[in-house]
């Protein structure tokens, strides 16, 4: 459709600026896999830890209300359980390993320029379209 | 105060994740997929993230957090062994399902038992890292 890249320069700009008030307001870079692993591991401990849950808290219920006031939007999530489970835990220990994800390297790190979001950005790209290359086209799993 | 600025910013989060068609798996994999049908969506959503985001960093300079501390402090430049092993496993599972852990969250009421699943590999995963992260220091210490 014609239109999407509109929706996702919109959406962009909506994370940028969700990323904009979480730094300049609570001081805090918005990274989804440091504020996720920091409670699943612990190390985020008493006010910090309840931050974190509010914000989790919010990334979580509007989304929610949205999908149900305009209906859910399609996820065409694999139904290949094996292939998720798989996944989720590449995703878990590479992420943490890394230090980061999608947004606190890409997002937050690109954008001040820092050398290690901008390295671990091309490498989480190129091993994701290999993985692409080799799972959907050559086994043909999903 | 603290907890209101971090729920309205998780909520904007989600909310640029579900616009943008970030929760929409085959939209990430769409633009991983550069033989295939390439879908250049995720390019406008990173582009239009970074520059409110951009902003933001310049902001800082010479400022504190409006919720008073201090910024976070540039990291060191170093680009390291766990850096690279890890954005390769996580690319290799983001491309696998097409699924990162921001919008793993945000799609978790819609995103059916795979959404669930994947959200609890992901837990799994997370806890693990760090006994992997020993190991591996332990038989490999870097440098």
């Amino acid at each position: 459709m014609q239109t999407e890249w509109i929706y996702g320069l919109v959406g962009g700009g909506i994370i940028g600026l969700a990323g904009a008030v979480y730094l300049l307001i609570n001081g805090r870079i918005m990274g989804a896999s440091g504020i996720i692993g920091g409670l699943v591991d612990g190390s985020a401990k008493g006010d910090q830890a309840s931050e974190r849950v509010f914000f989790l808290l919010g990334l979580f219920l509007v989304p929610a209300i949205i999908a149900m006031v305009f209906g859910a939007p399609e996820t065409h999530l694999t139904s290949n359980l094996w292939a998720i489970v798989a996944a989720g835990l590449l995703v878990g220990v590479g992420t943490r390993f890394a230090n980061g994800c999608t947004s606190g390297h890409g997002v937050c790190g690109i954008s001040r320029l820092s050398l290690r979001g901008i390295v671990a950005t091309v490498f989480y790209i190129m091993a994701g379209g290999l993985s692409v290359i080799v799972f959907k086209h050559t086994l043909g799993w999903i | 105060m603290r907890r209101l600025f971090a729920f309205i910013a998780g909520s904007l989060f989600g909310t640029g994740l579900l616009i943008s068609g970030m929760t929409d798996t085959s939209r990430v994999q769409g633009w991983l997929d550069v033989f295939g049908q390439w879908d250049p969506t995720l390019a406008f959503v990173m582009g239009g993230a970074i520059i409110p985001m951009a902003i933001a960093w310049r902001l800082t300079i010479g400022r504190n957090p409006a919720l008073g501390g201090l910024f976070p402090p540039r990291p060191e430049s170093k680009i390291g062994r766990n850096l690279v092993i890890g954005s390769t496993l996580f690319g290799m599972g983001w491309g696998l399902v097409g699924l990162c852990p921001g919008p793993s969250i945000a799609s978790l009421s819609y995103g059916g038992i795979g959404g669930t699943v994947f959200l609890l590999a992901m837990f799994v995963g997370m806890w693990f890292a760090p006994i992997l992260r020993d190991q591996l220091d332990n038989a490999l210490p870097a440098n």
